[in-house]
């Protein structure tokens, strides 16, 4: 908020980040598909953490319909694979997503803190049956094939979702929107009173942040030939960003961006050695980390610069 | 002689999910853990049951007078080693809803797929009782009256457990204002390791009765868990005679839908689930 | 001229009736105390007004328009801010933040404008040393008076004050009178909820006395002091 020791911190922080963007562009061409694939992961948690952080951060609702946006995206892919350009598919995605976003926003957006949960765990759950029904009424299977792109294409799309998504909270954040959802999440009559519109703000937001990730769904399905809605609709994908932003640490950006990252590369270093206990050693590694680190990464790293 | 049909098959779903739910409304209701995990002590106490007969002979309703004490102490030391640590943790009432949720989250990784690396993913089913009973003109399995029977008496015990004895009048006065409760020197934090036992065992027993009617897997968990979550809504959060109520009454609405449309039983309780959230969050007795 | 008036303004709970019937009006300049035992009403007569929560029945009219069940922010818009009786900063922001809200929410739509401004009323109520520090770490007085740069930042016409001297020493409770009369003299109205006697008739140009709801008197400082009807609902009979 204050003049100009921020503009030199800003430029500095742009340059930064279109350098890595720039050496992150670079990855397909040095011809592993191991690490193409991993890169895509990473983009596709990243997406998911931070798009759920910028609304539930600040506000302190906890949401967990993210795998009923992910989900959708998926699915107008898998409806629409073959009939549309893969771009306007992926944009469509984004669009249901956004649709379904506002829909139960302008529903549940009132509803206290462990209710909103519940509202959207009952979202994502409904959602997942609902589309199973439908399939299985319209097609007679529960799953349906899916048009395939190559793994150089979803990894570029997926990189600009995740710029676009990483620009969106950003400019939330470090707009009087983010000031006016801090004050929500603290204080949301005092917020009301002094001219805020509340349940606008909300809304708007939520929204906004959930249309990311209907794209990212929307393009990431098409690495597997093959969707149902257990798998789309996974409820793995309502908690996860949350384990991952607050692994990372609630407070900030790069707390969220460095849960995820993180999070993946160990979800993969566990994978290959382990994959049967694969899934077992992750639910040890969640419930250890409200143990033994609840104030996140960045909370750590904090306290050891301290001492 | 539908609506008969439909009354019993309401009752015999309503008493399972009354006695899913009510073990669910003692770990929110008075330890104040949302357990997304539930749902898998349901599924352990159906796999449970599940081997215990076919690899030894073991009689289902003797599995319940094993399945019921054995995760009680693990329901019991959960709380007591986990949940209580991670309320020291968390400081407010809020973000421990929300941290224990998470680790619940957690847990349910964890007991599922120590499921699925004893039992594998194919679903089990078993035979018990199959034949069928003649009543009132309907023909019902037996397994589904003997079932419908247990759940009734195990919920009609609990019911006089919490309205008559004194531990039972304890647990639904921490349930309803822990300060309270506090002030007039019930322990609370045993309270919480105490209910959230019997919760893991009200769950279990409901598995084993589950066991006997349907094929099971690893994976009946959440669906199970999520159905009491609605049921502790529509009950009202925190009140656990509500639960009570609310399963019979979820028995039955789903018991009417599975006679329009069967494949949308589901759906259907997650829709009623959020209108319910929408136009009266408190639920039937809530505060 | 009347800012702002009511008839019949009742609100029940149930069954319970918290304002019943009570017809007001204020003028502009005016500083208007509103008094009354506990569980009078008078916390949530504020909240009719500033829209905190709606009239079972009755009309709130401001300058002249219907304001009846309008929303917090569209209350705020037409330019009612209002304080609260337990103090609602946001307190893991700066003061600066938390008034900077208001100005930028309330009142002004640029940045620029809306930083002067805030500035200006933290100015004002005397807490310019302690911008940068965190809300929550002000002693409730100074919680008080950010809570009312806050409100003035949205640049109201009038302002409801909610017992702003509760819990105050003696010499506070001085700076807050005087603070009170410097925001009537730039011109704004206010009505103020008070327990603290001294402070109601010291400044008030009338006051409001409401009793299980209904409003039970109106007058002058003087007729309100020697009012039996009021002397009897606070000693009893």
């Amino acid at each position: 908020m204050h003049a100009f020791g921020d503009h030199k911190k800003n430029l500095s922080q742009l340059a930064l980040a279109i350098l890595v963007v720039a050496l992150l562009a670079l990855v397909p061409a040095c011809g592993s598909d191991y690490y193409v694939s991993l890169f895509i992961s990473i983009f596709k948690y990243t997406v998911l953490t931070v798009s759920w952080a910028t609304f539930c951060g600040p506000t302190g609702y906890m949401s967990l319909a993210s795998a009923a946006f992910l989900g959708s995206g998926m699915y107008v892919t898998a409806l629409l694979g073959d009939t549309l350009p893969l771009p306007l598919i992926v944009l469509i995605g984004g669009a249901a997503s956004l649709l379904l976003a506002l829909v139960a926003g302008l529903a549940s957006l009132r509803i206290r803190g462990i209710f909103f949960a519940m509202f959207t765990l009952g979202l994502s759950e409904g959602v997942k049956g609902f589309i199973n029904w439908w399939e299985i009424s319209k097609t007679g299977r529960q799953g349906r094939l899916v048009i395939s792109a190559s793994g150089t294409t979803v990894f570029y799309t997926m990189l600009i979702i995740l710029v676009m998504a990483l620009l969106t909270s950003y400019l939330i954040r470090r707009s009087k929107f983010g000031l006016a959802l801090r004050s929500i999440g603290q204080e949301q009559q005092a917020a009301e009173h002094i001219g805020i519109n509340v349940n606008a703000v909300k809304l708007i937001t939520f929204a906004a942040t959930s249309f990311w990730i209907g794209a990212t769904g929307s393009i990431i399905v098409t690495q597997w030939s093959y969707v149902d809605t257990q798998v789309a609709f996974s409820v793995f994908y309502s908690f996860m960003p949350t384990v991952m932003a607050l692994f990372g640490g609630l407070g900030n950006m790069l707390g969220w961006i460095l849960g995820s990252v993180v999070f993946t590369i160990l979800s993969e270093l566990l994978l290959t050695p382990f994959p049967y206990y694969y899934m077992l050693i992750f639910g040890i590694v969640i419930v250890s980390v409200f143990l033994f680190f609840p104030s996140g990464l960045v909370g750590l790293v904090t306290r050891w610069r301290k001492a | 002689m539908i609506v008969l049909e439909i009354v019993i098959g309401g009752l015999l779903t309503g008493g399972i999910y009354a006695l899913l739910a009510a073990g669910f409304s003692l770990q929110y209701g008075v330890a104040r853990v949302m357990n997304v995990s539930h749902g898998e002590f349901i599924m352990l106490g159906a796999m449970s049951t599940y081997s215990l007969y076919v690899a030894l002979g073991v009689n289902p309703l003797v599995s319940l007078a094993i399945v019921g004490p054995v995760l009680f102490p693990i329901g019991f030391l959960l709380n007591k080693l986990l949940f209580q640590r991670i309320r020291k943790l968390a400081g407010s009432g809020d973000v421990f809803e929300g941290w224990s949720m998470l680790v619940s989250f957690g847990l349910l990784f964890i007991i599922q797929n120590i499921a699925l690396l004893s039992w594998s993913a194919d679903q089990r089913g078993y035979s018990f009782l199959a034949f069928p009973i003649s009543l009132a003109g309907l023909r019902i399995p037996a397994n589904r009256l003997v079932a419908l029977a247990v759940a009734l008496a195990i919920g009609f015990s609990f019911f006089l457990f919490l309205m008559r004895t004194s531990l039972g009048k304890a647990v639904r006065a921490a349930a309803q204002e822990e300060t309270g409760a506090q002030l007039i020197g019930i322990n609370i934090r045993w309270m919480h390791c105490l209910c959230f036992g019997f919760g893991a065992s009200l769950a279990g027993l409901a598995g084993v009765l589950i066991s006997t009617m349907f094929t099971v897997s690893p994976f009946i968990g959440l669906p199970y868990t999520i159905i009491a979550i609605i049921v502790v809504v529509l009950g009202g959060l925190g009140n656990i005679i509500g639960s009570l109520v609310g399963g019979l009454i979820l028995g039955l609405v789903s018991s009417i839908v599975l006679h329009i449309e069967p494949s949308l039983e589901l759906v259907s309780l997650y829709v009623l689930f959020m209108l319910i959230l929408l136009i009266r969050p408190r639920g039937i007795f809530g505060k | 001229m009347r800012i702002c008036e009511g008839e019949g303004v009742t609100k029940y709970f149930g069954g319970l009736a918290a304002v019943i019937d009570v017809d007001f009006y204020v003028d502009q300049g005016e500083i208007v105390g509103l008094i009354g035992p506990n569980g009078a009403g008078k916390t949530t007569f504020f909240n009719l007004i500033s829209g905190a929560l709606a009239p079972t029945s009755g009309v709130i009219l401001f300058k002249g328009d219907n304001i009846t069940g309008l929303r917090p922010y569209q209350i705020c818009r037409r330019r009612i801010a209002r304080t609260f009786q337990l103090v609602k900063i946001f307190p893991d922001m700066t003061v600066f933040e938390n008034v900077v809200l208001g100005s930028l929410f309330g009142s002004h739509n640029l940045r620029g404008s809306a930083q002067e401004e805030a500035m200006e009323q933290i100015r004002f109520v005397r807490l310019l040393e302690k911008k940068d520090m965190l809300a929550r770490d002000l002693t409730v007085a100074n919680q008080k008076r950010v809570e009312v740069a806050r409100a003035l930042a949205t640049k109201p016409e009038l302002l409801l004050l909610d017992e702003l001297v509760a819990g105050l020493n003696p010499a506070e409770v001085d700076e807050i009178i005087a603070l009170t009369k410097a925001i009537r003299d730039r011109g704004i109205t206010v009505v103020m909820i008070e327990h603290v006697m001294k402070v109601i008739m010291n400044i008030s140009d009338r006051i409001i006395v409401l009793h299980h709801g209904e409003k039970i008197a109106e007058g002058t400082p003087s007729q309100i002091a020697s009012s039996k009807k009021v002397i009897e609902v606070y000693l009893g009979t």
